[in-house]
């Protein structure tokens, strides 16, 4: 299984001679499947591009799964080529709200004052689903969705196929609910999405003391996202949602972080960059 | 690979609040499971949850010995965690209890159940207001 980076900047996309490193769009993974189906996690900036080269490809069935529906995670759909081929069928898949359907929500991103199409005017065939409560397959893949603490109804995706496996919680605050290291894993949010799997995309969005002054936001300091790794048991540690304010300098303290909080124990953690492909296991 | 389902978020989120309150409070599953009280719950009852460990809600009200104030056994359907369990509805009940240390208290618990969605029961939470 291969996975393709498209966006990994975290909160709002930050374009700049700063950034060029890792890249300044917001998230998008593109994942390679057996059948000519594409899964794309997360449709922030990174879809456009992606849209472009889906185009040239030909692809005509998409399923797009949605961790939530913050703007970083969902400005770029309006600009995903595929979306206005009408010989293409995109599935969408997201977090289930107790007030409105997915369908509801995707819609106010694609009305006035916001946008000038309206989403009934979109020519691709478009379906819209909450993720299951259990595992469900695409195209030999199978994916288990859960929620996460992250405001507002927010889901990590886990994706297993006979090669291997990951976990994607680009935006997560596991420490929020106490000290990750002291916790039995089945009180840790995103720990059964999470556990034993081959690579593991997670939020790493600040340093220590960012963090100190951001409790509460939804994201992770890189010594939690270290520890949320060991606890869970993952393999490979990618680190993701880079701080929006973090050059590509900063970016490579913070891995320089991961690495020596890891200690030496299984492959290094790494940063996220747009064009990475991370090949499972 | 069979994995270990995490609790739901919601009672994740419920426990870290319950664990920050000077208030007694207790959490069970959607399964009737006894999954956490907190600190003070446990100077009420006398035994710490880690002594007593997850375990049917039922079993463990029964170490309390719940009765009515004229010391008759409090009839399961009158108890507010069952009734936040069974029936999913906000009640509230006084009544005795023998702590594990054989102090005889009498408490109010108000119960109510854990929606994450409008179908979707996920558990109770019953907070003691001891005398």
């Amino acid at each position: 299984m291969r996975l393709k980076i498209w966006g990994c900047r975290g909160s709002v996309a930050t374009p700049g001679p700063e950034t060029v490193r890792y890249g300044g769009n917001t998230s998008c993974i593109e994942v390679r499947l057996e059948g000519e189906s594409i899964l794309v996690l997360d449709a922030g900036t990174g879809i456009r591009q992606l849209g472009v080269e889906l185009e040239e490809r030909g692809a005509r069935r998409i399923h797009l799964c949605l961790t939530h529906l913050h703007l970083d995670h969902l400005e770029g759909l309006r600009f995903f080529a595929p979306l206005w081929d009408e010989r293409v069928s995109l599935e969408l898949w997201g977090p289930p709200s107790p007030l409105l359907s997915l369908q509801e929500r995707i819609a106010r991103y694609f009305s006035p004052p916001l946008f000038p199409v309206d989403l009934r005017e979109v020519p691709a065939e478009l379906s819209f689903h909450d993720v299951p409560k259990d595992q469900w397959t695409i195209d030999g893949a199978s994916l288990t969705a859960d929620l996460v603490v992250h405001p507002g109804p927010t889901v990590g995706y886990r994706v297993e196929t006979t090669e291997g496996s990951f976990a994607y919680l680009p935006d997560h605050e596991p420490a929020l609910t106490g000290e990750i290291a002291s916790r039995p894993s089945d009180w840790i949010s995103g720990s059964s999405i999470a556990a034993d799997v081959d690579a593991l995309l997670h939020d790493a969005q600040y340093f220590e003391d960012e963090y100190r002054q951001r409790i509460g936001w939804g994201h992770s300091s890189v010594d939690d996202a270290v520890a949320f790794t060991r606890a869970v048991g993952a393999r490979r540690l990618v680190l993701f949602h880079h701080e929006p304010s973090h050059t590509d300098e900063a970016l490579e303290r913070l891995e320089a972080r991961a690495r020596g909080l890891a200690n030496g124990r299984g492959p290094l953690p790494q940063l996220a960059h747009e064009g990475m492909v991370v090949e499972v296991p | 690979m069979e994995t270990r389902r995490h609790k739901h978020l919601v009672l994740i989120l419920a426990r870290e609040f319950a664990s920050n309150l000077a208030t007694p409070t207790l959490i069970a599953d959607a399964d009737g499971m006894l999954v956490y009280y907190n600190e003070a719950a446990e100077a009420v009852v006398g035994r710490t949850f880690a002594e007593s460990g997850e375990m049917p809600i039922e079993d463990w009200a029964q170490t309390l010995a719940p009765r009515t104030q004229e010391s008759e056994p409090l009839p399961a359907e009158r108890r507010p965690v069952w009734k936040a369990l069974n029936e999913q509805r906000a009640t509230h009940e006084r009544f005795w209890i023998t702590s594990a240390e054989g102090i005889d208290r009498e408490i109010e618990v108000t119960a109510f159940p854990l929606f994450a969605h409008a179908d979707e029961f996920v558990g109770v939470v019953a907070i003691f207001w001891p005398d």
